[in-house]
């Protein structure tokens, strides 16, 4: 019997190519990458065949949920810094370092009326969200409209903010009508909705 | 894993003080399969596209008595309002309202969101308008014009005074979602000259009047 001679081959495969290239991908991600803001409230926007892009800064983003309840954001920390004080001195709440410091964080948003304000950032992250649940939102009615105050007072600290509202497709007409006359009255007549992205018909 | 292959073929204890051979060949996999890791993170936290936005302008409220007066200026053959209504459907007319529509039931007429609804009946009334973008569009892909020319040209093919205009009225029972279709359809149909107004009195009464299949206008008095 001869014996078949296998030659030893090698098993190793060499990975740093591979290496490379998910490195590559990986760079690339993360530059180009920006990640999906949390938000209180998950609302799907309707799609538009509108190209423009949400602007990078100096944006307000006016969130209404399907039920009608309205959240707020500025996306500076020092904006909200300033924004917070503010409103505080207008209503006479004085908010805390700590406070302060907390609604300075990107993911705080405004969903509470200023009475509770004080009450809502006193909490940690995850006891805002079930506060949250049980708000109604920042008061837009004609009674005591919070919200416009809130962005008058957001203007005024930074005149370049432009308005931008992400509503959920399923929201009636009135709730967001609530919103579009809040901001008529106080003149802010031109702001942007939030859409995706939805492909131009053939021919068009 | 991730060895450094010490010690190749056969150099074992060749020679005592001889250096070892060393074989500097790193093994790559878990650097790979954490790479994958992070990029598998990536790609599911981020959005790679941003959201669009739609700029939208509202008359100011005490303008509303001027846009009026600018309403009826508007050639009666080029109005078109639209009254959104409720489970996704569109109610229309031409013109503006007189007493022949409140009698006549089906001078409103329906439609919905689709392609062949209302985007067929915007298309055919703004036909030209919408073949000179198309045209536009053309020439600029061809690169025969540039991005300003092109901006400049469709803002003129937009306010041309002849154009279509449409009024937006969207009832209570409407979504959000039926306005952003409607402010779509705008843009896919080129029509530059669009309003989002409240429903009027005789809106509702057109409406109703539709609905009920001409009823409602013979149980109730017209309004003025």
């Amino acid at each position: 019997m001869g014996k078949i001679k296998t030659k030893k081959r090698d098993t190793f495969i060499d990975m740093t190519a591979m290496s490379d290239v998910t490195v590559l991908l990986l760079t690339f991600f993360m530059l180009t990458a920006n990640f999906i803001p949390l938000e209180p409230v998950q609302v799907i926007t309707p799609a538009s065949v509108m190209e423009t892009k949400v602007p990078d800064y100096n944006v307000i983003t006016v969130l209404i949920e399907p039920t009608g309840k309205i959240f707020l954001n500025f996306d500076r920390p020092n904006d909200k810094r300033a924004i917070l004080e503010k409103m505080g001195a207008r209503y006479s709440i004085s908010f805390s370092e700590r406070e302060i410091a907390n609604f300075m964080e990107p993911t705080t948003f405004v969903g509470v009326s200023i009475a509770q304000m004080k009450e809502f950032l006193a909490l940690d992250m995850e006891d805002q969200k079930s506060y949250f649940r049980q708000s109604n939102g920042v008061p837009a009615d004609s009674a005591n409209n919070q919200l416009a105050t809130w962005i008058q007072t957001a203007k005024a600290v930074n005149k370049d903010l432009a308005v931008s509202i992400k509503a959920d497709q399923s929201t009636p007409y009135p709730l967001v009508r609530a919103v579009t006359s809040t901001l008529q009255d106080i003149k802010e007549n031109r702001f942007s909705l939030i859409t995706t992205l939805r492909n131009m018909p053939e021919g068009f | 894993m991730a060895e450094v292959n010490t010690g190749g073929g056969g150099g074992h204890g060749a020679k005592k003080g001889q250096p070892k051979k060393m074989n500097l060949r790193v093994d790559f996999t878990p650097m790979v399969d954490m790479n994958m890791l992070l990029l598998t993170f990536f790609m599911f936290c981020t959005s790679l596209s941003k959201p669009q936005i739609m700029d939208l302008v509202l008359p100011v409220k005490d303008d509303q008595i001027i846009n009026e007066d600018e309403k009826n200026k508007v050639k009666d053959s080029k109005a078109i309002t639209l009254l959104l209504g409720k489970d996704d459907k569109v109610y229309y007319y031409f013109g503006k309202i007189d007493n022949s529509k409140y009698q006549d039931y089906t001078s409103v007429q329906e439609a919905d969101y689709s392609p062949d609804g209302l985007r067929a009946i915007l298309l055919e009334r703004n036909a030209t308008a919408v073949n000179r973008m198309v045209e536009l569009k053309r020439r600029k892909l061809r690169k025969e014009i540039n991005e300003e020319e092109f901006k400049e040209q469709s803002s003129k093919i937009k306010d041309d005074p002849e154009g279509q205009v449409v009024v937006i009225k969207p009832t209570d029972e409407s979504t959000y979602r039926n306005l952003v279709d409607v402010l779509d359809e705008m843009q896919i149909c080129s029509i530059g000259k669009y309003a989002i107004i409240e429903m009027s009195e005789g809106d509702d009464f057109l409406l109703q009047n539709y609905l009920t299949k001409g009823v409602y206008a013979s149980e109730r008095e017209i309004p003025r």
